[in-house]
């Protein structure tokens, strides 16, 4: 419960976009972020986009975040945070779209920004990047990034804790799954922390 | 307790906290989810006791639902699109019947051309059948409707229809207070029909009517919907005693005491709608907006009540009466007949197939209405290029071939090229 005091208020609704493939667990991840956010204490909406999904093809799903109650359904036009799964997504779809200036960028790769091919947006979005799929290979043993994401999430927008992130994973799966989940998550999350204290003291 | 979870599931365990005993139904999208969790819930005991029924078909489903209900059992069904119309004989015999069942319409958009999205054309299409109809804002009107569907269907004796927005709404994982099985039992009698099959007590439900008394077993199904009227509020009032939340109820205004501007809607839309009054209201507009929570039977003098001193009323609907306009426009006309100074009332046809209704679609349809440009009826957000191409090609082209393939073909969506 302390740690929900210690979460900071949102100005205004925070509006997530998730890009990935079918398969990837793209609609779960919207899902699970919504859970965290509800268990602390904050108003959450997920949503898939709706349609005729395929496994590899690709996917978004949307997450509102709020301390006020959420009363709009309709899509995010014009999102705060883009979570993408699958850097190749770049080259296929306009993932950027509606992205907000100064906007948070978390994309699941081990490279760098410029092996990308992103150096020219990087003025205009704040690029994070996680290697979310490794992460999931060493302690899920599958590479399915949500977790990894979530966990990474919660370290890059403070608007959920890890705690959080934990719990609701706990609270969809069991067992080796959910606590593969919760350690990629953790894994995540201490590897983004450590990276913005080391640029902070740079 | 307050749980975040997808409102499939939200109404699922209403449904179940309300001891329906006979469960008929078929999947098809949107309300799959409702239905598989259910029948899981039969299937674990979670929800007994109860017979779960897999039906070959949605006519098979409403047909048992006709004869669970008219056998004494608490009957629950839940469908979508062309499952609702492949039901509607049985529909009809349900409510000319007047056995109180209850039915979830997860609205979804009829074909052709086939598509699985979001509007109202199913629930619409049913809107003469003779059942109630009520319409979920939220997840948590869903649930909170289903809790006093069943209350309102077994006290009038008529069927009610549970309609929330495919998708948009079954498909979203929100938060939703969901009660406990004491708090639903206090506030749902168990079912005692008005008329039941019993071989202790042998009668017959269904007889074939002619002309000498058709009329007046039609007339009392439209007085009894008349009846609900009285009914529908104030089971929202018991609902919101018990519950300590507003759900359900005929209409719900939103800033409308000194409004001269007044969208309507219904649905999951009414949340964009109130964004859309709250951005006006800033700009100095006397701006509101009316959910209509209960389309059949319709509330005309509480409509007439809300709408009959503005200047401008905009009426946006997911469906439309093909070759006549707007539906709930013309229902708007009807409550506002010979109020003097009557405002001019502009159906918005929007949101059709799945199309999102944004708030920045609506300031403009707004600002057309505000600035005297909106006509009876528009089609928010329509391509009229794309029609009017299509238009000059069935004139020129003695073959024109058919609209949805050249329209997917222009667009690159579908291929082939250009014919």
């Amino acid at each position: 419960m302390a740690e929900r005091r210690a979460r900071p208020r949102i100005a205004g609704m925070l509006q997530i976009r998730i890009h990935g493939r079918g398969g990837q667990g793209v609609v779960t991840a919207a899902e699970l972020l919504s859970v965290a956010a509800f268990r602390e204490g904050r108003h959450a909406q997920a949503f898939p986009s709706f349609g005729s999904e395929r496994t590899g093809a690709p996917v978004v799903a949307f997450c509102r975040i709020d301390d006020r109650p959420i009363r709009s359904h309709e899509p995010i036009a014009t999102p705060d945070t883009l979570i993408v799964q699958d850097p190749t997504l770049f080259h296929q779809v306009d993932v950027f779209a509606g992205l907000r200036t100064r906007g948070t960028v978390l994309i699941n790769t081990g490279r760098t920004i410029a092996d990308l091919g992103l150096e020219d947006v990087a003025g205009r979005f704040r690029l994070v990047t996680v290697p979310a799929t490794e992460l999931a290979r060493e302690h899920l043993g599958r590479p399915i990034p949500s977790g990894a994401l979530l966990g990474a999430f919660a370290a890059a927008v403070p608007v959920i804790g890890l705690d959080a992130v934990a719990a609701a994973i706990r609270e969809r799966f069991a067992g080796p799954v959910a606590e593969g989940n919760v350690a990629a998550a953790g894994a995540a999350y201490r590897l983004l922390h450590a990276d913005v204290r080391e640029r902070c003291h740079a | 307790m307050l749980r975040q979870i997808e409102g499939s599931r939200a109404v699922a365990e209403a449904v179940a906290l309300c001891r329906p005993e006979v469960i008929a139904a078929y999947p098809i999208s949107p309300q799959t989810h409702i239905v598989e969790a259910l029948s899981a819930l039969v299937k674990d005991g979670t929800l007994a006791p109860c017979e779960y029924i897999n039906v070959e078909s949605e006519f098979s489903a409403m047909s048992v639902c006709i004869g669970a209900s008219a056998a004494g059992a608490r009957t629950y069904t839940a469908t979508a699109s062309q499952g609702l119309l492949f039901m509607v004989e049985a529909v009809y015999n349900a409510s000319g019947l007047g056995l109180p069942i209850v039915m979830t319409v997860a609205n979804r958009a009829i074909g052709s051309p086939i598509n699985i999205w979001n509007d109202h054309s199913d629930a619409m299409s049913q809107r003469d059948s003779g059942w109630i109809q009520l319409y979920a804002e939220s997840n948590q009107e869903a649930l909170d409707l289903h809790l006093q569907a069943f209350r309102l269907a077994e006290e009038v004796s008529l069927p009610v229809m549970v309609c929330m927005d495919g998708f948009v709404l079954t498909h979203a994982v929100e938060r939703v207070d969901v009660p406990s099985q004491d708090e639903v039992d206090g506030f749902l009698p168990a079912f005692a029909p008005r008329q039941v099959l019993d071989p202790d007590d042998p009668m017959t439900i269904g007889a074939m009517v002619g002309p000498e008394a058709f009329t007046e077993v039609r007339y009392l199904m439209h007085a009894k919907q008349m009846l609900a009227l009285d009914a529908i509020p104030r089971i929202a009032d018991a609902f919101a005693q018990a519950f300590g939340r507003d759900s359900g109820g005929l209409v719900r205004g939103y800033r409308l005491a000194d409004a001269d501007t007044v969208i309507v809607g219904l649905g999951s839309v009414l949340g964009t709608i109130e964004d859309v009054v709250d951005d006006l209201r800033e700009q100095g507009h006397r701006a509101g907006a009316l959910a209509v929570r209960c389309f059949r039977p319709w509330p005309l003098d509480e409509v007439r009540a809300a709408l009959g001193t503005a200047r401008r009323v905009v009426v946006v609907e997911k469906a439309f009466a093909v070759g006549a306009g707007g539906i709930v426009g013309q229902n708007v006309r009807l409550a506002l007949d010979g109020v003097a100074a009557a405002p001019r009332v502009h159906d918005v046809i929007a949101g059709l197939g799945g199309r999102p209704i944004t708030s920045a679609s609506l300031h403009r349809i707004v600002a057309d209405a505000l600035e005297g440009r909106a006509g009876r009826t528009t089609f928010l957000d329509l391509d009229t290029g794309v029609v009017e191409r299509e238009l000059r090609r069935s004139r020129e082209d003695p073959r024109p071939g058919p609209h949805a393939e050249n329209i997917l073909r222009e667009a690159g969506i579908a291929g082939g090229g250009p014919r």
